[in-house]
Parts: C-alpha cells; structure tokens; sequence
C-alpha cells in the first residue's frame, strides 16, 4: 500500500513571486468581475461582489493553471459598523498547484448570496451553517435549515449583536415533566473588558489633535 | 395489476446510537433495508466554540480545541498555536518543534486506535476494542507525564510548548515505540483478513477522486480514495520537513481502504516518533519574548519586570496585529484549520474552525444512498466521526 510520493509532490513554502504570479493569473481570469486581488501576508486574497460569485467560482475551478478545484470551507464574518455588516468568506484549495486563496464578497443584512452547492457539494452544509450562525440567505440553496443550533432556536448566535450568554436557557422542569426554554437569568451583570489602554482607546480624539506618532512606545 | 407506490419509511437513528459515535440523530428514507435518503441532525453537543473564542485572549482561546476532537487534543491545539505564531510572526524553538511534532504523532495513533477499534466494533469485532484501549492508556500516560492531563493538555502554546519533557520520558517512549509494531500486527491478525470484517467493509462507501474533491474530503479518507496528499508532506510545519515518512493510500477508496490506510499512518507515526526522538535537540522549549512568552515561575519571584510581564500576560494577554489567515494542519482525521481574524487586540474578532468531520458527516447522504442500513454504519465508522468537532 505504501508508496513514497515526496519526489513527485510539489514541496510546500510557496514563494511570494509564484503567489503573485498566481494573484495576476487570477486577475486576468476574473476580469471585469475583480473588485480586487491581492497577496497579504502570503495569502491571496480575491474579492468580487456576492453576485458574481458562483461565475467566478467555476472559473477558478475549470481554469487549467488556476484549478482551485476544492472548497475547502466557507465562512463569514460580521463588522457590524458597515454597511455590507457582513464578509462571506471562500477558502479554496488547489492540490494541482499546492496553493490556497480565499475569495471574499462584502454582503449587507438579508441580501442574498447565489449558492455555490452545485459547483462544490461541500457548499451544501457550509452554506447551511453560516444561514445558521449569521442569518446569511443563499438563494438557490437546495434545502437552507439550520445545522447547528437546537430545534426551534432564535437568532443567528455568531452575529456581534448576539449575547454570548444567549437569550434562553434550557431547564428540566420537573412539575411539567418536559424540558423548558426560559430567558437566561444572570446572577451576575455579564462583563466585559477591553484592555485598550486608555491612550490606544481615544484614537479618535487624538486625531483631531496635532499628529504624534508614538503608538508604539505606549504598547 | 396496477404499480403500487410505497412510500418510504422514515427511522430514526440516535442520538443515542451506540453506534453513532457520539451524539447524532440520523433521519433515514427507508425503502425496505435500502437507504434512500440520510439526513443528519448534528449539533446536539454545540458548544458555542468559535462565540467563546471571541471572547476570550489569545492563550485563554487555546484550551477549547483540546474540547473539539477529544481523541487526539493536541493536533487541534497545534494548528491554533500555528496560527497565532504566523500572526504574531513568531519563530519557534527547535526542540518545541520537535517535541510538538512527537506529541503530534503520538495523537494521531491515540486517534487512530480510537477509531479503528470502534469501527471494529460497529460491524461486529470486539477483542480490537478491548486491546487498542490498553495502548490508548499508555499513550495518555504519556501526555500526562508531559502537561499533567490525559486528556485535556493545554500543552502546545503560541510559541513552543509550556514545559520541557521530564528525563526519562523519551525514553519511555522509544521503549513503547518498538514494543508497538507488534501490536498492530496483532490487530491486523484479527482484522485484515477477516472475512465478517471484509465482507462489512469491501465496496462499501466508495468515495471517488471526484467526489472525494467535491465534498472537501480531507485526511485518510481522501488517501483511501487514492490521493497521495498529505499536508505533512506538501505544506509542511513545524519540524515535519526533516522527517522521513511515507504516505500510505488506498487504491479502492471504500471503508477497507480507509482501514488499511489507517493501519498503515500508525507504522508510519511510529517512524517519525523514532526520528523526533533520536533527533531532538536541546535548548528552550518556548520563545523568549517576554511580550509574548510569560516568563519562568523562578524568574518571576526574582525580577520586577518579570512579575509586571506575567501578571500582564495572564490578564489582558498579547495583542494580535491587524490581519487575516488560514492556518491548516494534517490532524489524525484531516485538514483541521483555522481562519483567524484579528483586529489588533488581545482576543480574535473571528476565529473559524475547519473541522473535518464535519465535511465527512456532510458527506454521509452521498455515500450511504443506495446502500443497506447496516451499512450505514460501516461507512460512519470508517469515516472516524467525532461530535466535539463536528458540531463545535
């Protein structure tokens, strides 16, 4: 069964020209769908607004040279101060070039995103989830319930303005013989602390002052 | 006479199926014994994981992935403290690396015995469970005698491992190390060619390379359809470069395959224990950026800035500049990653977990379709399936 591939297998540490060879490449193949396409931190990074997604995910994946051909996992993430509050997050793989790149569209609350479950199956749950824990809808998604969280359950629990605590909790009530949903009831005030330095912390106060470029020394 | 339409039966499985590993409720379309249709109901351990994370600091986030695959806890921790270096940009010292690479390995065949044993057992073989959780003790043994726990370590840090190795122990180990072989021979003696087992196990669950790509396949499973891909070998970390090992795959792609593959990382985890033994160097365990690392317990009653920089590191921890990574590591079941978002605080703004049980319990609708309900069973035993990650 054993087999040693180490001779034939492309060796990790891909270099930062071949990433900005690829990087270009992929540019050139998205065309006018690119809203932009960099190499940050080692990492290629292609954003496209939400629309084009499943057209510019069957390029990547039917280019020759590109061939992200597996959907490695798919995300998001929400800045609730934006506009688009949420990023969608395609981490794609290509074993032919040993090389990974995430694909990223700014998507606002309730706008759909075209679903991708029938270019990568992989897609069926990811997508599922992140309908879950973001309330992010994909159209076209074949069967969009939720994964994780318990039956009947409200509220996407990964948004920022989600409490981490929740707003039930659940209970075994013994006079009613079942389990029941109650609001959650805190003996304590939850707390939580940023460590932002009380300089760091008044960045916008300080740029209305005069510049002074001495962030580091207070670290 | 006219066609009669029967409408197909719907059984539920779980959640507390012995067989399930773990907590899943599986919803089966019967027609007859043949599966029409499997849909999992998964989250029933839901934790909450990657919320939690967001609220806690850096080093406080790294004991929730001992929590996530409970079989092989310092794999998952080893891609979270990757993961911090890479953000933090930090260089570790060789000896962590070859420490973690041990430990790394010694998890995959704790995970591995765990898996192969069970799925022994879902399709009728008990003596392999009874045997592999004897070695399973020793292994833990092992963990213990480096971080305290046999479970939960905690013991791969951003920035090397907590403690050194007590004396002694490596050579425990490379004891253990040359007694193994003889075990999985053992194993094998009981299982490979067993004609119950082959006959459970053989074109059962086939993934081909096509599908093994479409459903994010990753790990043994995708090596068991014929994949020489092994993130040891093509995107390597740590000290992996400098081992010698082999990458088992499977010609068929169904559950023997994945078995036989399985039983054949354990020999190969066993050489690189070997190496990392033979080769380990000495020096610091840990970094030593005292902005990053807590300083040593003695130091700390001695110097001044000493004690400022522990009592820092454990409250507010380090901050975290700005940026976005993907950080993947080849755990015993696949590619377990993370994608971390930091915002240049000390807690993560997101931190997504790319578990890969969770792609093969996706998967399980594809390959038990057409298949009989016993089997079912084979082909969630055989693609080693625990809860703690799936449903995080």
């Amino acid at each position: 069964m054993t087999e040693n591939h180490s001779s034939d297998l492309p060796v990790g540490g891909e270099t930062e020209t071949a990433l900005l060879a690829m990087a270009d490449h992929i540019a050139d193949v998205v065309d006018s769908m690119l809203v932009s396409c960099a190499v940050v931190r080692g990492e290629i990074e292609l954003r496209v607004n939400p629309a084009d997604i499943p057209q510019v995910l069957t390029l990547l994946r039917g280019d020759r040279q590109a061939a992200f051909n597996q959907l490695i996992d798919l995300t998001a993430v929400d800045y609730p101060e934006r506009e688009s509050r949420f990023d969608v997050v395609y981490l794609l793989l290509s074993m032919d070039n040993n090389m990974r790149m995430r694909l990223v569209a700014a998507v606002a609350a309730g706008q759909p995103v075209p679903t991708v479950t029938h270019l990568y199956m992989a897609a069926n749950w990811a997508e599922r989830e992140a309908w879950d824990m973001f309330g992010i809808f994909f159209a076209g998604h074949p069967d969009l319930r939720r994964l994780l969280t318990d039956y009947g359950f409200e509220g996407h629990p990964l948004r920022k303005d989600f409490p981490l605590t929740g707003h039930v909790e659940v209970r075994y009530d013994d006079n009613q013989r079942r389990v029941v949903n109650e609001p959650v009831h805190l003996v304590q005030e939850f707390r939580d602390f940023d460590f932002l330095s009380p300089w760091e912390g008044m960045q916008s106060q300080i740029a209305n002052t005069p510049a002074r470029d001495d962030a580091e020394q207070k670290g | 006479m006219a066609e009669m339409q029967i409408k197909p039966i719907t059984m539920n499985f779980g959640p507390q199926h012995p067989a399930a590993h773990g907590v899943l409720r599986l919803v089966l379309e019967m027609d007859g014994e043949v599966i029409e249709r499997a849909d999992p109901h998964i989250g029933l351990l839901h934790r909450g994981t990657e919320k939690l994370i967001e609220h806690k600091t850096y080093l406080q986030a790294l004991p929730y992935f001992d929590r996530l695959d409970y079989v092989s806890p310092m794999n998952q921790e080893h891609a979270w403290a990757l993961a911090v270096e890479k953000a933090l940009g930090i260089e570790v010292p060789r000896r962590a690396q070859y420490i973690r690479v041990l430990y790394c390995e010694i998890g995959r065949i704790l995970n591995h015995l765990l898996n192969l044993t069970t799925f022994a057992i879902d399709v009728g073989a008990m003596t392999p469970l009874l045997w592999g959780f004897e070695e399973r003790e020793h292994l833990m043994g092992f963990y213990e005698r480096a971080c305290g726990a046999r479970l939960h370590a905690a013991y791969f840090r951003p920035g090397g491992v907590h403690q050194d190795l007590p004396d002694d122990l490596l050579r425990d180990i490379k004891n253990w190390a040359q007694k193994f072989p003889d075990f999985i021979n053992d194993l094998e003696t009981l299982l490979t060619e067993n004609r119950i087992f082959k006959q459970r196990t053989v074109d059962i669950g086939v993934i081909s390379y096509d599908d093994a790509l479409s459903l994010g396949i990753t790990g043994p499973c995708l090596r068991g359809s014929g994949v020489a891909w092994d993130l040891r070998k093509t995107q390597p970390y740590d000290a992996y470069d400098e081992m010698d090992f082999d990458i088992p795959i499977g010609k068929t792609g169904d559950c023997y395959a994945r078995y036989l593959v399985r039983v054949e990382e354990m020999r190969q985890s066993l050489r690189i224990i070997e190496q990392a033994i033979d080769g380990m160097p000495t020096g610091p365990v840990m970094e030593q950026n005292n902005k990053i690392i807590p300083p040593s317990r003695g130091e700390m009653k001695q110097s001044m800035e000493a004690l400022i920089h522990h009592f820092k590191l454990y409250t507010e921890g380090f901050h975290v500049p700005e940026g976005e990574s993907y950080t993947a590591v080849e755990a015993p079941k696949g590619e377990f990653g993370v994608y971390l978002v930091s915002d240049g605080t000390n807690k993560p703004y997101r931190c997504k977990i790319r578990a890969p049980g969770f792609y093969f319990m996706a998967a399980v609708d594809h390959l038990s379709r057409g298949h009989m309900l016993a089997d079912s069973v084979a082909i969630i035993g055989s693609l080693d399936i625990v809860f703690g990650e799936i449903d995080r």
